[in-house]
């Protein structure tokens, strides 16, 4: 039973650390119409930013927000220097401009800090495990990952559902020719709302460095399972993306959990293991192409 | 344009006295992985190389050489490209370089098709270590399964019963379980096969808790292990159970970026920067003085490598012209190896001892790799009965 | 303007002089072993090789992006299976063990090929029925999800090398010429290459062609005609991997090598800077940008290690100042309007 419950805290918080990822990628595109390879970068950017400023100053307390500030000023940055040019362009320009952006932002990650990965520390006061509800003892930090994503989630609905920018949002989400026509300032709000996606990428960058390997091209390493969650969720729309990142969360880590001892009772334990390992690595994409085969638009489409 | 990675060997031959002041350098070529997560891997295999030849003046066993490097940027077809027109165009008869085993598997079997001479500094895959053995092609590193042999011999010897054992589900993370197999005499209570491409490990690390094993291992290379390490300690799996892991999951770079969640850990390998000999001594304060940073084991293989070629070239007058003669030349091994003792074995693959080593707190409080003991002496591979060269 | 037959660098007859050039590239390839051995660059017939194959792939791709409007993230995954049916045939004939029970294996490249071409037209059929269903940049990501599940699918394939893919030894065979000698598979290649761009030709230019473009402009107003849009897009699909697994069954002839790494996305976003850097929905545009970018990148990776960090710029200002690659830039330069 406690183990039930461990995996399904494991699931959640993969699910919402896609879902900081997921968000971003999907505002951009609901608003703009621009699909953005480079987001991942703006993750490896995060986690860079984070590492070295923790590694120069011992602070995590600062290396938090200077994570998220260079994700935002490098969003900005990529916004008003390329993506700005893009907007009336077909999907396929902004393809292949976005991945030049990968390969530049790649290798000047590689000229600024090297090949080695990174070290990050985790802070004091997240380090060692809780126990909840006296039957999972389950890691403070990836409690503080839950957290914050489910606020994210919070402040984002908030944000979109009672903000002068959230009303602009859902409008241009509609409609993206009417509010400009209604003589909103379109690049001003483009511009912003590039740099609140580039800095929630960066967010799950900093919360992802001192639990994974802060490396050049660890961007493009959860790129495509958010590609699935928000194909699954529904181009465009942030709550389809809540959904699923959760969805895809769950079902990934409870594959991987549980299949390799169903399919022991089965067969004999090796075969059993490779082929639940082979089986888990393709379940998500399988939920993909279900999802797709009942409802083409994903489970939470933006429009309508 | 390929000067910024060349040694001007040629100047320095003009101040040679001899028959040496008319010769061309030999020109040797280096494909190797310099971009990407693995590039520091090449990039140390390099610098450790043009170190060697460095030290000797511009030289190898006295013959002036010339070493152009390419990156392969871990693409197979890539390297298999950077090979053909080493051989082709530039006239190179020697090659080196390669990292990782899929590279070396497209592009070996080219470069020795064509007449050339191949000494790898780091991959040794199992195909090319039996039955398809050659007699132009040499391993300096180890055979790949070696590696996770010593960490199973290292098991058994610290007295584990229970282990449990996890790769990524590819042939170098199944290779590594079946290597661990063959040396560990206890019990595999759980095999579990990651991926690649995973990111997150919790759902594993709740499965070791409940399967209470008495030692895990595992083989996750590259970000895959510094990500695995971080959050098995934040499991507090760390003070729970004991990891043995082999060389490449835990060298000095990526004990730097995990830091205290690899205290404790057990570590097999054949060469590590404590080492007591004059070679060892003299390659890691040379090699900190020049490049301002500690050498990985992966820089020891391309200084050992680097070495060995010296070595054949004395021999042979500084000529590769005779491939027969250089490979008689160069299976004497006839140099003194960072690693202490080391020679060929039927399948010109090392035959060499492993360590047992261990992340430890030094006095300074500082991280570190030391070494403890002797796992396996004199270990040659499991493919070497195979080979008939 | 948007008549694609008017756009392709084959202008029929009305222009004298693209057909000239067209005809004088045409020579310079079939002439291009004998010069490489003039100026003494022996290498240069295997990097044509591999432009020339890599064209076939580009322009297979362009068919179904540059023509339909279908942009595929994933025809890595064509291109890989093709190679791999290859390879894994190889395997078997090397081996002599039975393949789904029967005796398959074999070393012809008269048999390969076409299978390859199958096996890999199957597998689009079957994933663009599905990827289908969307369209946009749903498809652009769902193609991308596709194409990365296969890629691990053969990377935990351990019967046929996995991660470490398969060697094979010896090129495929044909009857009466000899395959294996370079400069000669070279001209199987470029051969089998013009008979592709020959048939892409008629493709484009056919009513089916015309679909297409069709579709391409407003997929709602050809369905308001009463064509079934799906079934073209399907179609062209199809056809689209079908080219590319014939790429990929003549670079794993080429390179005597098959691993994942074929099937890897950032392979894919090659295939894509192909077509938009020689100009999508063009005939001749892919193979020029296959040359262009394959030159770029064995050049720059010559020059420094940090080569990405130029092709990565180079790429963006392309795409943001010149519309439709090389051609576009070429008319930017002789001062005629932008696209």
């Amino acid at each position: 039973m406690s183990l039930l419950m461990e995996q399904a805290l494991n699931g959640v918080q993969l699910g919402v650390t896609l879902f900081l990822l997921a968000a971003g990628l999907t505002l951009i595109f609901g608003i703009m119409g621009v699909i953005n390879l480079a987001h991942g970068s703006l993750y490896m950017i995060g986690a860079y930013a984070m590492a070295a400023v923790a590694a120069g100053t011992g602070s995590f307390l600062l290396a938090f927000p200077a994570g998220l500030a260079a994700a935002g000023i490098a969003g900005v940055l990529m916004e008003y220097l390329v993506v700005r040019r893009l907007y009336a362009r077909d999907h396929l320009d902004q393809v292949l401009a976005t991945f030049g952006l990968i390969l530049f932002f790649n290798q000047l990650t590689t000229i600024l800090f090297g090949r080695q990965p990174l070290f990050v520390q985790i802070p004091d006061f997240l380090n060692g495990s809780v126990m909840i509800g006296g039957i999972v003892r389950y890691p403070v930090y990836r409690l503080a990952i839950i957290a914050v994503g489910l606020a994210t989630a919070i402040g984002l609905y908030l944000l979109i559902a009672r903000t002068r920018l959230g009303m602009l949002i859902r409008a241009g989400a509609t409609n993206r020719e009417m509010v400009r026509a209604l003589g909103v300032d379109i690049r001003l709000l483009y511009t912003v709302l590039f740099g609140v996606g580039a800095m929630l990428a960066g967010l799950a960058g900093v919360m992802a460095g001192p639990i994974l390997s802060v490396q050049v091209g660890m961007g493009e390493q959860v790129l495509i399972l958010t590609f699935v969650v928000v194909v699954i969720g529904g181009v465009g729309s942030v709550r389809g993306a809540f959904i699923g990142a959760l969805a895809v969360g769950m079902v990934d880590t409870m594959l991987r959990a549980y299949l390799p001892g169903l399919l022991r009772q089965l067969m004999a334990g090796p075969d059993a293991d490779a082929l639940a390992a082979g089986l888990s690595a393709m379940g998500v994409y399988m939920l993909m192409a279900i999802v797709l085969l009942v409802k083409p638009q994903g489970l939470a489409p933006a429009h309508g | 344009m390929k000067l910024k990675n060349s040694i001007s060997a040629a100047a320095l031959a003009f101040f040679v006295a001899g028959p040496a002041l008319a010769q061309q350098p030999l020109k040797i070529g280096m494909v190797t992985t310099l971009s990407g997560p693995g590039g520091y891997l090449g990039q140390d295999v390099r610098d450790a190389f043009n170190l060697a030849i460095e030290l000797e003046g511009g030289k190898l066993g006295g013959a002036p050489v010339q070493l152009l490097v390419e990156d392969d940027a871990l693409k197979p077809g890539q390297a298999k490209e950077i090979a053909e027109r080493f051989m082709k165009t530039e006239r190179i008869k020697l090659l080196t370089g390669i990292i990782f085993s899929n590279v070396a598997g497209a592009t070996v079997p080219d470069i020795l098709d064509n007449g050339g001479i191949y000494v790898s500094p780091n991959a040794g895959p199992s195909n090319f270590a039996g039955k398809e053995c050659h007699k132009n092609y040499f391993v300096v590193s180890w055979q790949n399964d070696t590696l996770h042999e010593s960490a199973g011999q290292n098991a058994t010897n610290l007295g584990y019963k229970k282990a449990m054992v996890l790769a990524p589900n590819y042939q170098a993370g199944k290779d590594s379980i079946a290597g661990f197999k063959r040396f560990f005499k206890g019990e595999v209570v759980g095999e579990i096969y990651t991926r690649l491409d995973q990111t997150d490990f919790a759902a594993e690390m709740a499965q070791i808790r409940a399967a209470k094993p008495d030692v895990v291992f595992q083989f996750h290379p590259g970000g895959l292990g510094i990500a695995f390490m971080r959050q098995y300690a934040q499991a507090g799996l760390l003070a729970e159970v004991p990891m043995v892991v082999a060389a490449p999951s835990l060298d000095s770079v990526i004990l730097k970026a995990i830091g205290d969640a690899a205290l404790g850990v057990n570590i097999s390998s054949h060469w590590n920067s404590d080492f007591d000999n004059a070679s060892s001594k003299k390659f890691v304060a040379e090699f900190q003085k020049k490049y301002n940073r500690m050498p990985t084991y992966y820089a020891s293989q391309g200084y050992d490598t680097a070495l060995a070629i010296a070595a054949a070239l004395k021999a042979t007058g500084g000529k590769v012209d005779n491939a027969d003669a250089f490979s008689a030349a160069m299976r004497k091994a006839d140099f003194q190896s960072v690693r202490g003792s080391f020679k060929f074995g039927p399948n010109q693959h090392p035959v060499h001892d492993w360590y047992s080593l261990k992340v430890e707190k030094g006095a300074d409080g500082q991280l570190g790799i030391v070494t403890k003991g002797k796992v396996l002496e004199a270990h040659g591979d499991f493919y070497a009965k195979d080979c008939k060269i | 303007m948007d008549d694609p037959s008017k756009k392709s660098g084959f202008a029929p007859r009305k222009n004298v002089r693209s057909v000239l050039l067209v005809a004088l590239a045409l020579v310079l390839l079939a002439v291009l072993p004998q010069l490489a051995e003039l100026f003494d660059q022996p290498a240069m017939v295997s990097l044509a090789t591999r432009i020339v194959i890599l064209a076939i792939a580009a322009a297979s791709l362009n068919l179904a992006l540059g023509y339909c409007g279908l942009v595929s993230f994933g025809h890595a995954a064509w291109y890989g299976i093709g190679g791999y049916v290859v390879g894994i045939l190889y395997k078997h004939y090397v081996s002599g063990d039975p393949l789904f029970g029967l005796p398959l294996g074999t070393d012809q490249m008269l048999i390969t090929l076409p299978v390859a071409i199958l096996v890999s037209g199957l597998f689009a059929a079957v994933f663009g029925a599905l990827s289908l269903r969307t369209s946009g940049v749903q498809f652009i990501m769902i193609t991308l999800a596709f194409a990365q599940m296969i890629f691990f699918f053969f990377v935990a394939l351990k019967a046929y090398g996995g991660d470490d893919g398969l060697i094979v030894r010896r090129r495929n065979i044909l009857p009466l010429i000899d395959a294996r000698d370079g400069a000669t598979f070279y001209w199987v290649c470029l051969f089998i290459a013009i008979a592709w761009f020959a048939l892409l030709r008629r493709i484009v230019g056919s009513r089916f062609g015309a679909v297409l473009a069709g579709v391409r402009q407003s997929e709602r107003r050809m369905a308001a005609i009463g064509v079934s849009t799906y079934r073209y897009k399907l179609a062209v699909f199809v056809i689209s991997g079908m080219g590319a697994g014939l790429a990929g069954a003549l670079m794993a002839n080429h390179a005597r090598f098959v691993s994942p790494d074929m099937l890897h996305w950032t392979q894919s976003g090659e295939f894509m800077i192909m077509v938009i850097l020689g100009g999508a929905g063009t005939l001749l545009g892919p193979a020029a940008g296959a040359a262009v970018l394959i030159l770029l990148e064995t050049q720059l990776a010559a020059f420094t290690e940090h080569w990405q960090v130029i092709l990565g710029p180079l790429l963006v200002l392309m795409i943001l100042f010149t519309r439709g690659g090389l051609s576009g830039l070429l008319k930017l330069l002789r001062g005629g309007s932008n696209g």
